[in-house]
């Protein structure tokens, strides 16, 4: 009890100080040595990202993009920001997320607008995300938005925030989102038991951005911006489709789909290897990615039914089965998510329906 | 600091260490404020190295748990004193995930899951020790799949521990390498204990009853570590398993008939002695091929090498269940015999001279105990078709004995208090 008391003293004195030398909201740029600290800071405007937080605009060097394909997490807006420290500069992949240099960070704020069908007003911000690049590897923090949108505080161990807003169609809807603890975050980030990113990949990168300074291809951008080296000269760079692409292949787009949303475990080298359910992009193999693959340790996640993927018949297929649920012993993926992605599910269903 | 989490440093003095002190940090979880979130938070910000104390009491947890520190000891007051209940879960396919190597886990009770109880995935140095984990509304098909579900990891040691009602199996090891199962009960789960895709493990003084089948060892095709090998199954009891298989579809534990003592399928150098089978009415112990259609050229879905010997046989196979009831006893009559092999061989050589030395079945029982080998692909070349066979002595003989398992993490001890 003592000790306790000593430390909360002392962790009270060393938060009068740090009020004293730097007021929070008084950002001039990115606070590298904040993002290098080995204990993370309470509250994200130590890190200096935003020269306007509340209204996600970011300091010098933080560039935002977006994603061909995002990862659904129960329909939250997402606005992604990456930061490479000055005089550095990722490096390009093909196939895999590109190679960040130490000191990186990858932003994510998730947020709600009241009503979906405007987007854009009285939107609140629920969490931002870190993935910071430090030298022992990739560390990820979940900060939170008070009430007043003004502050994001560090919450270690996750929390469950009542959210309501009005969908698309314009039904309300009142969800308890999950913020994730950090081990929850490698659950999903996760490559060789190494914390990794997920996103920033050159097919899902490859697209257009609307920029303060006009719309441009994001590789383009990152690479005239010098966050990005080794992009290939006139090579035609891989791409994949946006959900909703009627001009691509179903199976492109389905592909795609299950590739963001699933691949990150269900791949060799990530936490779903056990399954040999495999759906990155690339994948060949047919009963690796779910042809008349049977289920390992799905338990009641199989729902009676005796493959992933049933060939011409969604309802007797394991994959859309496990799509369609939200209760936590049944549900893919198994976190990131409150919600059915209705969206996605069709796309999954009508995929599977025209497979032979 | 949380004001809520309050911490102990303590010196422990381990005096095997000849004059060497060991300081061990200790945090006690506190049972004050939102317990979940002390114990998360405990959980990641431990250094390795640090005992996590869990209070007397029962918890109720929204989400998954998880523990990516290395190095950690999450110790309960026992089995009934703390519970971690997971009936209103609301996230997580989880209780408790382990992913961090050097854990030991000792102590407590996880109930109620709506997925695994306990996964560890990818761990090297996994410990159980006097863990319960139970659905305790009894079997049902709602119920979670696995109680302690270590899968990917090397070291693995479950001792004392008592899983029931689990929808596929009570205590299942996956795809992992030494590995020790003992002194655990295992009761009213379709599966009681079951090594997959696994090599070295040793299985012994157990107690699987009530399930649907006490013991299983398994290898799957399709799956990154297939070829199951080195599994002893020793001194353990698989008896009265009368739960009716309440696995979802699907699963390849569904296709377990009711009262199975024993069943391997697939695997190669299995080692079955001094176990008791009794009570068990499909059958005492089955040797089976992977009875499914499968797409891996990989995969071999043969049990070879299976040595069979100085068992105890009690009533089996009086009223069969699913395969046993409509393939085998058609062809033996009941009671259906003690131990039954499908004959499945690998061609048509074996089918009539038998596999390779090496490949045998290997069985060496008291006398009368009953064997059937229903010569299946010699039924199938043979026009006529094949009718069991029935002489136990054909399989006389006797196999090298397959070395003992250890652990790293009882290595480290036994050296320590050498």
């Amino acid at each position: 009890m003592q000790l306790s008391i000593l430390l909360w003293g002392r962790s009270l004195a060393v938060a009068i100080i740090a009020c004293l030398c730097s007021p929070p909201l008084l950002a001039d740029g990115v606070n590298d040595a904040a993002l290098m600290a080995k204990r993370p800071a309470r509250q994200l405007s130590a890190y200096g990202l935003f020269v306007d937080a509340s209204h996600q605009q970011p300091s010098d060097g933080v560039v935002p993009y977006d994603l061909q394909v995002p990862l659904f997490t129960d329909y939250a807006k997402k606005l992604r920001f990456v930061y490479v420290p000055p005089g550095t500069t990722a490096t390009y992949d093909d196939t895999e997320v590109f190679a960040f240099p130490v000191g990186s960070v990858l932003v994510k704020t998730f947020a709600y607008p009241a009503d979906f069908r405007a987007p854009d007003t009285a939107v609140r911000l629920i969490e931002t995300r870190l993935l910071i690049h430090q030298e022992s590897g990739w560390n990820a923090w979940a900060y939170v938005w008070n009430d007043e949108q003004t502050e994001a505080t560090l919450k270690m161990a996750g929390k469950v925030l009542p959210v309501e807003f009005t969908d698309r169609q314009g039904a309300a809807q009142s969800i308890n989102y999950i913020v994730p603890n950090k081990n929850q975050c490698k659950g999903c980030h996760s490559f060789n038991r190494e914390m990794t990113p997920i996103g920033p990949k050159a097919r899902y990168l490859n697209k257009d951005f609307s920029y303060a300074g006009g719309v441009a291809n994001q590789i383009d951008h990152w690479r005239d911006h010098a966050v990005l080296a080794g992009v290939p000269a006139g090579d035609k760079l891989p791409t994949t489709p946006a959900m909703g692409d009627v001009g691509a292949t179903i199976d492109r787009r389905a592909r795609a789909y299950l590739d963001i949303n699933c691949a990150h475990c269900h791949r060799l080298e990530g936490p779903g290897s056990t399954s040999g359910l495999f759906l990155t992009y690339g994948e060949n193999n047919k009963t690796a990615w779910g042809y008349l693959k049977r289920p390992v340790a799905a338990g009641r996640g199989s729902g009676g039914l005796a493959y992933d993927i049933a060939p011409g018949d969604a309802d007797a297929s394991i994959l859309h089965f496990r799509m369609a649920s939200t209760d936590p012993g049944i549900m893919m993926p198994e976190v990131g998510r409150t919600m059915v992605d209705k969206e996605g599910l069709a796309l999954i269903r009508d995929w599977i329906k025209q497979l032979k | 600091m949380r004001v809520f989490t309050k911490m102990i440093v303590s010196i422990s003095v381990v005096w095997g260490l000849s004059f060497a002190a060991v300081a061990q940090l200790v945090v006690d979880v506190s049972a004050d404020g939102d317990f979940q979130e002390n114990l998360q938070e405990a959980l990641i910000l431990a250094e390795s190295g640090t005992i996590i104390q869990l209070p007397k009491g029962k918890f109720n947890m929204l989400t998954a748990l998880s523990l990516d520190v290395a190095d950690i000891t999450l110790r309960g007051a026992g089995m009934d004193a703390t519970v971690l209940s997971f009936a209103g879960q609301v996230a997580g396919s989880e209780g408790l995930l382990v992913t961090s190597d050097g854990v030991w886990l000792e102590g407590f009770a996880v109930e109620d899951t709506p997925g695994d109880g306990i996964k560890a995935k990818g761990v090297d140095r996994i410990s159980f020790k006097d863990i319960r984990v139970e659905w305790t509304n009894g079997p049902a098909a709602t119920n979670g799949a696995y109680g302690l579900y270590p899968v990917e990891s090397t070291n693995v040691l479950i001792d004392g521990a008592l899983v029931k009602g689990a929808s596929d199996a009570g205590i299942y090891v996956g795809q992992s390498q030494h590995i020790i199962v003992r002194n655990s009960r295992a009761e009213y789960n379709v599966a009681g204990i079951e090594i997959e895709n696994s090599y070295f493990a040793d299985v012994f003084n157990n107690v699987a009853m009530h399930n649907t089948g006490g013991i299983l060892v398994f290898d799957l095709p399709n799956l990154p570590q297939m070829g199951g090998h080195s599994v002893r199954v020793f001194n353990n009891k698989s008896v009265n398993n009368d739960t009716a298989n309440f696995a979802p579809e699907g699963n390849i534990v569904a296709t377990v008939p009711r009262g199975t003592g024993l069943l391997i399928m697939a695997n190669n150098n299995v080692e079955v002695f001094g176990n008791e089978f009794a009570e068990n009415a499909s059958a005492n112990v089955l040797l089976a091929a992977y009875p499914r259609e499968y797409n891996d050229d990989n995969y071999n879905p043969l049990p070879r090498g299976i040595y069979v010997y100085d068992n105890t046989y009690g009533r089996a196979g009086w009223d069969p269940d699913k395969d046993v009831k409509e393939l085998i006893a058609p062809l033996t009559g009941l009671p259906v015999p003690d131990i039954v092999w499908d004959g499945a061989v690998d061609g048509f050589w074996s089918a009539f001279f038998g596999p390779d030395e090496g490949d045998r079945i290997v069985i060496k029982e008291a006398e009368g105990t009953t064997f059937a080998n229903l010569q299946f692909v010699k039924d199938l070349i043979l026009p006529w078709g094949a009718d069991p066979a029935t002489d136990i002595t054909d399989h006389a003989g006797k196999r090298p004995p397959l070395a003992q398992v250890r652990v790293a993490q009882e290595s480290a001890i036994a050296e320590s208090t050498d």
